[in-house]
């Protein structure tokens, strides 16, 4: 009985410890909106809260931060560059929520956003969890832009508030595919998926480009997101003696996948979509991962405009690492559209951002009829000597090689 | 013919680790019926420590093999502590409870070990240094690589000492004698507590082994990666008839060899293109894509799982075990 | 409940009373603060659900089962295939419902029939793997033949509705207004009244006693003549219904789904909360359950600034924590209080006798 006194001490003194954790919440919120007022110049401003969303913990938070960074940058300049709206100096805050790449987290901090009366929202930073949130930011009216989610279901819900400034999963496999198929020349192509929205999506679009080109495509092998013994398949692909293989999924699994290929003999190139297209290839796959091609949605963070590396650098005193220009880029689209319309209200500025004609640190930006971006980027990578590097950019069909499009941006 | 003994190398491999976590559960199993659900985890800490040894000691211009085992030398006494202390703070209280009990706080101390293992080695997944030279030999148009053989090699040594420490040393008929019956081990004077605090420890110790060839055969290691090659393992224990020691390794072999064969397999035969001619509607599927597959690569965790159903509906005991009796 | 003495009427009466305005006035209360926290409280309420599902088969019939979390998955599915634009077929909820909890029972029984023979841990271990087989099949049904759009998931599911009262908008009535988790929350908060209502029913009813014959000696119940195959069956449908039921309303709410949230973490969780409220008590499963779905999002706003206040950055993260305590909460609990916060009184005599 002892004993069980005790937990039942030590469960209420936790659970107490967590309610008044609770109750003290709201504390921190509360005072900040004054706070935040008492800053700018007493004459009557308009507030203006911005929301940002990724995830900021787990696996992925690195990402997540860099998105955020992106945000927090444009958000500054806005306010350093003393912009009115309907004749009152505006100014905006950041409310920065954590959605854990995880769906139902996401649609939670997306009703808190909606909740707090935030004028629009850039993120979130995975498919899987900016689709369901839309459907909030869609009910509540606010405009949401994406500078990461890649899935092309997000933009066909036919929701004429949400946006997004990076290529589409439907764009990237027919430009890594076509880039495959016009380089290499391959007549077999096995095509492998990790069963996550993802990879197989990706992997669809790449069968269906490949074959569209008149490339024989074996049938679809698949493994999960923790697969780390590929033999099997790779045995069996081995067998139906493929010029290329293409696999959609992440480093983690990818690495393991190309090394075990290499043991097995299989001499095929191989490429990868975005998620596998890091440096960490090498680490995992050693020197089986030289010559792997690979694309990535939008251009290379070092491709972006010079003016935005230079802020970022200087304001986080590191380089971005994948989507930051984007996101910098959707946070200053909704400053735009508020300029233009004069106001800060969702429903008056939506037209103007559906309508918008940007030029960002990721180049010209005009959505179309669903609110993805016109004519978006895809990089092509290879991996020499360790590291990914970008070799060529597809922009409407076209494929430019890199110094040349380098080129064509420092012009611009 | 070549892509068969492949796939026959590939799961002979794979299934040589399974056995070798497998004989864990079945040695704990055996002696006190407690499916310890942990163990998985302990295979992860054993790799993950291994990894941390092999990644300091890669510099260092010691030979391959010599940083390899002392990564394995370093992981062992880890995961036999490991091993101990969870059976003495978590099963051991818990020995006359009913059944549900032990298997609750199993899973408990699962989920506390993976995540302690998370914040000491990050979320990220951990690259191998690539030192071991893989070398290529040909069998018969396949291939098979330096660290297969001694994994394979491992195993069957393992296997052998095993076999020799529970039926020629005075521990193993210790520990046989509390299988049986523990109250009357105890009376003829054994220490039940000691003999299973040391069950325990042995089986810790194989999935530390278990853990570092795990992390050098594909290089890779993460903290998540213990739940689903103890699931398989456990699957292969039962197959074998858990319990029993070369049950677990025979499960551990057939299982990766199902396997192997089931991903390699299954798709081609399950491809309803190869019998178009059946139906219209089906003959212009297959013009269209070329491929009809029921069932692909992509069901190859779901044979491990229905092997395990079938095997515990239809052969409770397993390949090799003895008849189950009641046990609730 | 019914081994307590019964409180006088008129206090137990006037407690109902309480409770009932209590539950009525908090999304309100709620709102206050923030829309979110009703979404949360909903979500909450689904793993009331949920638990006292589980609780038929753990706690009542004394049948752990690691899967669970698979009927949830088959109900919520069943909703998202029958209204949604996947198959173009857009049925009324009070149809569908009822249809995912017979899906949701009679997978239920598919998985108990093979499995009648297996007890205690087997059995735990089969219905984990029959668990990962239903989630690998949702996840892979999208070929050949599209059935369940894989991974992608199913977008764009109808919200419930009712002619022209839809339950995801923002509306007034009688001058109140009303957000979209707002009003499924009273939506919710009725099947957990009936849920609850039948829990308790089911309990002290002859199917409950025979349950409970099974859980302490099966070979002893069938001995006395109970039938125990169709009573095993009875336990699983009826917690698998449950299941099925808060799947259809999960997919209502959160109007997409996909494979990823019936993942085996989820049954855990389940567990640890019938576990942590007290096996076979069903206010005990339902105060575990509240207490273990409210802790990450407590956890959110209370170790996140804590952590940044003390060390200036985040050292553990919030959903380590959660997860350590819920380990934590599993071992504790079985080590000092093996029959739950608020055990059974049946099972506390048990394990009274057995342990120590």
């Amino acid at each position: 009985m002892q004993r069980a006194k005790f937990a039942v001490t030590l469960f209420a003194t936790v659970m107490a410890i967590g309610l008044t954790g609770c109750g003290e919440e709201k504390k921190p919120e509360a005072p900040k909106p004054e706070a935040a007022a008492s800053t700018p110049p007493p004459a009557a401003t308009v507030e203006i809260k911005i929301g940002t969303v990724g995830p900021l913990t787990g696996s992925i938070a690195h990402l997540g931060k860099d998105n955020e960074n992106g945000v927090v940058l444009a958000i500054e300049q806005a306010n350093a560059a003393k912009i009115t709206i309907d004749g009152k100096p505006a100014h905006f805050t950041l409310i920065s929520e954590d959605d854990q790449a995880d769906p139902k987290v996401g649609t939670t901090v997306a009703q808190k956003l909606v909740d707090d009366k935030v004028a629009g929202v850039v993120g979130h930073l995975n498919s899987g969890v900016t689709i369901p949130a839309s459907a909030i930011y869609h009910q509540a009216g606010i405009p949401m832009i994406t500078g990461s989610a890649t899935n092309p279901q997000l933009t066909e819900q036919g929701f004429d508030n949400i946006f997004r400034v990076v290529g589409r999963d439907d764009q990237q496999g027919p430009a890594i595919a076509s880039y495959l198929a016009a380089t290499e020349k391959p007549k077999v192509v096995a095509v492998i998926d990790d069963s996550t929205a993802y990879g197989e999506g990706l992997a669809d679009q790449v069968a269906k480009t490949l074959k569209s080109e008149g490339v024989k495509v074996l049938a679809r092998e698949k493994g999960t997101d923790k697969t780390t013994d590929w033999k099997a398949v790779l045995t069996k692909i081995k067998g139906e003696k493929p010029n290329a293989v293409f696999f959609g999924g992440m480093d983690a699994t990818g690495g393991p996948l190309m090394k075990q290929a290499r043991e097995l003999g299989i001499k095929a190139v191989f490429a990868f979509g975005d998620g596998a297209c890091t440096d960490k290839m090498h680490e995992l796959a050693g020197e089986a991962a030289e010559g792997l091609l690979c694309s990535q949605a939008g251009i290379p963070p070092q491709a972006a405009s010079k003016a935005f590396l230079e802020a970022y650098k200087a304001k986080f005193n590191t380089d971005p690492i994948l989507y930051a220009p984007f996101t910098y880029d959707a946070a200053n689209l909704l400053i735009q559209a508020m300029k233009e319309a004069n106001s800060a209200d969702p429903k008056k500025y939506l037209p103007f951002l559906q309508k918008i004609d940007y030029s960002g640190a990721t180049g010209k930006i005009e959505f179309d009829a669903k609110g993805d971006r016109k004519d978006a980027e895809i990089t092509i990578f290879v991996m020499k000597n360790g590291k990914v590097e970008p070799i060529a950019v597809v922009k409407s069909g076209k494929t430019i090689p890199f110094d040349e499009f380098m080129k064509s941006m420092g012009g611009a | 013919m070549d892509t068969f003994i492949q796939q026959l190398i590939n799961g002979l491999t794979l299934g040589a680790v399974y056995a070798i976590v497998a004989l864990g559960y079945t040695m704990v199993y055996g002696i006190i019926q407690l499916i310890n659900f942990a163990h998985g985890e302990v295979v992860m800490i054993g790799a993950m420590v291994a990894f941390t040894v092999i990644n300091a000691l890669a510099g260092s211009g010691l030979p391959p093999l010599a940083v390899v085992l002392i990564g394995t030398g370093c992981a062992i006494p880890v995961c036999v502590l490991v091993g101990y202390a969870m059976e003495r703070l978590a099963y051991r209280p818990l020995r006359r409870a009913p059944r549900l009990a032990p298997l609750i706080t199993a899973i408990g101390v699962s989920i506390i070990l993976q995540n302690l293992a998370m914040l000491v080695w990050s979320r990220n997944i951990l690259a191998f240094p690539q030192i071991i030279d893989i070398k290529l030999y040909n069998i018969a148009g396949a291939t098979i690589t330096n660290v297969q053989i001694v994994i394979i090699l491992t195993c069957i040594l393992i296997m052998v000492a095993l076999a020799a420490l529970v039926y020629r040393t005075r521990l193993g008929t210790a520990m046989r004698a509390t299988a049986q019956n523990p109250q009357v081990a105890g009376l003829m004077g054994i220490d039940i507590n000691r003999v299973i605090a040391a069950t325990f420890a042995i089986g810790a110790g194989l999935a530390a082994v278990a853990g570092v060839m795990v992390g050098t055969y594909y290089g890779i290691a993460q903290y998540t990666m213990g739940s689903i090659l103890g699931l398989k393992a456990f699957t292969a224990a039962v197959l074998g008839g858990i319990g029993n020691v070369p049950g677990a390794m025979l499960g551990g072999v057939v299982l990766g060899i199902v396997e192997a064969l089931g991903a390699g397999y299954i798709g081609t035969y399950t491809d309803l293109c190869k019998i178009s001619g059946i139906s219209d509607w089906l003959t212009q599927r297959c013009a269209n894509d070329g491929h009809f597959v029921l069932f692909g690569s992509n069901y190859q965790d779901v044979f491990a799982f229905a092997v395990l159903i079938m095997v515990l509906v239809f052969r409770p005991s397993g390949l090799l075990g003895e008849r189950v009796g009641d046990r609730a | 409940m019914s081994a307590r003495a019964k409180p006088p009427p008129v206090v137990f009466w006037s407690a109902m009373v309480l409770i009932v305005a209590v539950l009525i006035v908090l999304p309100f209360a709620l709102t206050q603060i923030g829309t979110t926290w009703v979404r949360v409280t909903n979500l909450a309420l689904l793993y009331v659900m949920l638990a006292l599902g589980l609780n038929i088969v753990v706690g009542f019939a004394g049948l752990l089962d690691l899967g669970y979390i698979a009927f949830y998955g088959i109900g919520a599915y069943t909703y998202a295939l029958l209204a949604s634009p996947h198959f173009g077929l857009h049925l009324p909820f009070w149809v569908i419902l009822p249809i995912g909890a017979a899906m949701a029972s009679l997978f239920g029984v598919l998985l108990g029939a093979p499995t009648l023979k297996l007890r205690g841990d087997y059995l735990a271990i089969v219905t984990l793997g029959f668990g990962e087989i239903i989630r690998i099949f949702l996840n892979n049904l999208a070929r050949p033949i599209n059935i369940t759009n894989g991974p992608q998931g199913i977008i764009g599911i109808d919200p419930f509705r009712i002619d022209g009262f839809s339950f995801a908008s923002y509306q007034k009535i009688f001058g109140l207004e009303f957000s979209g988790p707002t009003k499924y929350y009273y939506l919710i908060v009725a099947l957990v009244a009936v849920i609850i209502a039948l829990n308790l029913r089911l309990q002290n009813s002859r199917i409950g006693r025979a349950w409970e014959a099974i859980r302490e000696d099966e070979t002893a119940a069938r001995a006395m003549g109970i039938n125990t195959t169709n009573l095993k069956l009875l336990a699983y449908a009826m917690g698998a219904s449950f299941g099925g039921l808060a799947g259809g309303v999960f997919a209502a709410i959160q109007e997409f789904i996909s494979p990823e949230s019936f993942v085996l973490v989820e049954s855990i969780m389940v567990v640890s909360m019938v576990v942590l409220g007290g096996m076979g008590n069903v206010w005990g499963v339902v105060l575990g359950a509240v207490l273990l779905s409210f802790v990450p999002d407590i956890l959110r706003f209370t170790v996140q600034p804590v952590q940044q206040w003390m060390f200036g950055r985040m050292l553990i993260e919030p959903e380590v924590i959660r997860m350590l305590l819920f380990g934590l909460a599993l071992v504790l609990v079985m080590l000092f209080r093996p029959a739950g916060l608020l055990p059974s009184a049946v099972r506390k005599r048990e394990l009274a006798e057995r342990a120590e």
